[in-house]
């Protein structure tokens, strides 16, 4: 079996919810979606038990009704996995994994400024990419936001 | 508010915030208590483009050309990393000599890339023959990429499916006459920067990062590697045609700027080593398929060894022409977060090359230095010049001089 395929039965077995949410794409991509309050066990165990020791980045999207965060983890031996998660608009909350990857900082307060998502225990800091005087209900990543009624002005 | 003795003596220095070379520039804000750095904080964004909103309003293809401009060193990087994500959602088999080329224009950039930052490393120390000779010989490979490409920077050599020009064969003579005196360059870079006490002294043990620091920062590419990761995406998640070709990941374990050095120069020798062998094995065959205008629904992650570390590129494709997201996340944004703890406690007469040491794509003149005491009495406006002089005087009232390897490097290069 390949070790793409270990890290999957591993995993699975560990959370039989991932049944049908864990894939391997291709040699050295694997994908899987996790609910939010889930998220951090299967994060902790992916990191410590499977030796994804590696935050590439965190990319944020927008699903419509939720923002979707996908976390680029990596190993050793250059299998990666996307390990997504959502949360409603309505409630962008999700938790900070700076305590595991302090340089996931930086990934994180993009998703905070272009996608209004609320980290929790995000310490506090400059914030990045945007300008200090951009408006904090302004997201420029999220669907709905164009420059045209947008305070960036012209693109 | 700062009524001690000791307090007095503590002055704030914000460093930046221009630095318009690429998706990162940065500001500095560092807290010195006479000439030591107590502590740096690190403000990003200032040139934040939108370019990642820009992507989702054009075509694919369109947004290969945009992706290239997002840093003009490292062009071919970027557009590489995302046309291979595009290609791997699409399904597209491409050429086996389009790979080729993509990897030896990818050498050929990372090459004048680092003697780039060679030139500028020696500048900021004060060695700025070592600037003349390797931006000199760095227009050697400059040349080589107009001949191939078309362009000095952004080459526009890829497009979804494959590359845009072939190579003749004569243009494979150039490039190993080229690279041959290239080879010999580096060779004479190599003695210097391993022989000569006085560079050896100024760079060791200057912006330390223990290799625990750099795995737990994130640090990537030759910051990383001269800090003993042995990790190269290159070999680890091989990509283009680089499963084919033989060539060592260089790496050292000084953890400083001088093992960065060490780094980037024996790098060099092995990007000359596959350069040859793509010249010699370049398969026959067609540069291109043809790509749809729509890419399926679907979605990649594509990671690229940048001359200055892993670069990534993640495209989601919702079966229009125009992608639903494109994600990046350059090197230098990986890196910078390093900084800090390279110049915690050490010296600011260190900062220059410390900070130049990560790469971070030197090209800007914006930068700027305010000292300004913390009481608020006194301002000082210093530019990154007036930062760079107070390096070198400093360094020189403590004994240092480069005009030994000076002296040497010109007798090398007379030969």
């Amino acid at each position: 079996m390949s070790c793409e395929e270990d890290i999957r039965q591993n995993t699975i077995r560990q959370f039989d919810f991932l049944k049908d949410f864990f894939k391997v794409i291709r040699p050295r991509r694997l994908s899987a979606e996790v609910a939010r309050d889930r998220f951090s066990e299967v994060f902790d165990f992916l990191v410590h038990q499977e030796k994804f020791n590696i935050l590439c980045t965190i990319t944020g999207t927008d699903e419509g009704d939720d923002l979707g965060f996908i976390y680029h983890l990596a190993r050793e031996g250059g299998i990666t996995l996307n390990l997504k998660t959502r949360a409603p608009k309505s409630d962008p909350v999700i938790r900070t994994i700076t305590a595991v990857f302090p340089g996931a900082e930086i990934y994180e307060r993009e998703i905070v400024d272009l996608f209004g998502a609320k980290v929790q225990g995000l310490r506090k800091g400059n914030r990045y990419p945007l300008t200090d005087d951009w408006p904090a209900d302004e997201h420029p990543l999220r669907k709905d936001w164009k420059p045209a009624n947008g305070s960036g002005g012209e693109m | 508010m700062h009524n001690s003795h000791e307090h007095e003596h503590e002055f704030k220095i914000p460093l930046g915030p221009q630095h318009p070379a690429l998706k990162e520039p940065e500001s500095f804000s560092i807290a010195l208590k006479g000439e030591k750095i107590l502590g740096v904080d690190i403000r990003l964004g200032y040139n934040h483009r939108g370019i990642e909103k820009a992507c989702e309003e054009r075509t694919f293809l369109q947004d290969v050309y945009l992706l290239e401009r997002i840093c003009g060193i490292c062009s071919h990087s970027h557009s590489t990393a995302y046309v291979q994500a595009v290609e791997e959602i699409a399904g597209l088999a491409v050429p086996p000599r389009a790979l080729y080329i993509r990897t030896l224009i990818g050498e050929l950039e990372r090459v004048h890339s680092h003697f780039l930052w060679l030139g500028v490393a020696g500048h900021e120390i004060g060695f700025d023959t070592l600037l003349m000779y390797t931006w000199r010989d760095r227009e050697i490979v400059m040349d080589l990429l107009a001949q191939l490409t078309g362009n000095r920077v952004n080459y526009g050599i890829n497009t979804i499916g494959g590359v845009r020009r072939d190579i003749a064969p004569e243009q494979g003579k150039d490039i190993l006459a080229g690279v041959a005196t290239l080879e010999e360059r580096t060779k004479y870079y190599i003695q210097i920067a391993t022989e000569e006490t006085t560079i050896i002294k100024r760079l060791s043990g200057v912006g330390i990062i223990s290799k625990e620091d750099a795995l737990r920062l994130g640090a990537v590419g030759p910051t990383a590697r001269a800090s003993g990761v042995d990790r190269d995406i290159r070999r680890e998640d091989p990509y283009a045609a680089y499963a084919e070709l033989d060539f060592d990941v260089i790496t050292d374990d000084h953890c400083d700027v001088y093992g960065r050095t060490v780094v980037r120069l024996k790098e060099l020798m092995e990007s000359f080593k596959i350069i040859r062998q793509i010249v010699a094995r370049i398969p026959d065959g067609p540069i291109a398929v043809r790509a749809p205008r729509k890419i399926p629904a679907g979605e990649a992650f594509s990671r690229y060894e940048a001359p200055r570390g892993e670069d990534v590129h993640y495209v989601k494709s919702n079966g229009g022409e125009k992608p639903e997201r494109v994600k990046v996340r350059a090197p230098t944004l990986a890196n910078v977060q390093t900084v800090k703890h390279m110049l915690k406690d050490r010296f600011l007469a260190d900062m220059p090359i410390v900070v130049a040491a990560i790469d971070p794509c030197f090209s800007c003149t914006d930068r700027m230095v305010g000292i300004r005491r913390l009481d608020g009495e006194k301002k000082e406006i210093l530019g990154w010049e007036s930062l760079r002089s107070f390096s070198l005087g400093w360094h020189r009232a403590r004994g240092f001089d480069v005009t030994i390897a000076e002296k040497r490097l010109h007798q090398l290069m007379e030969h």
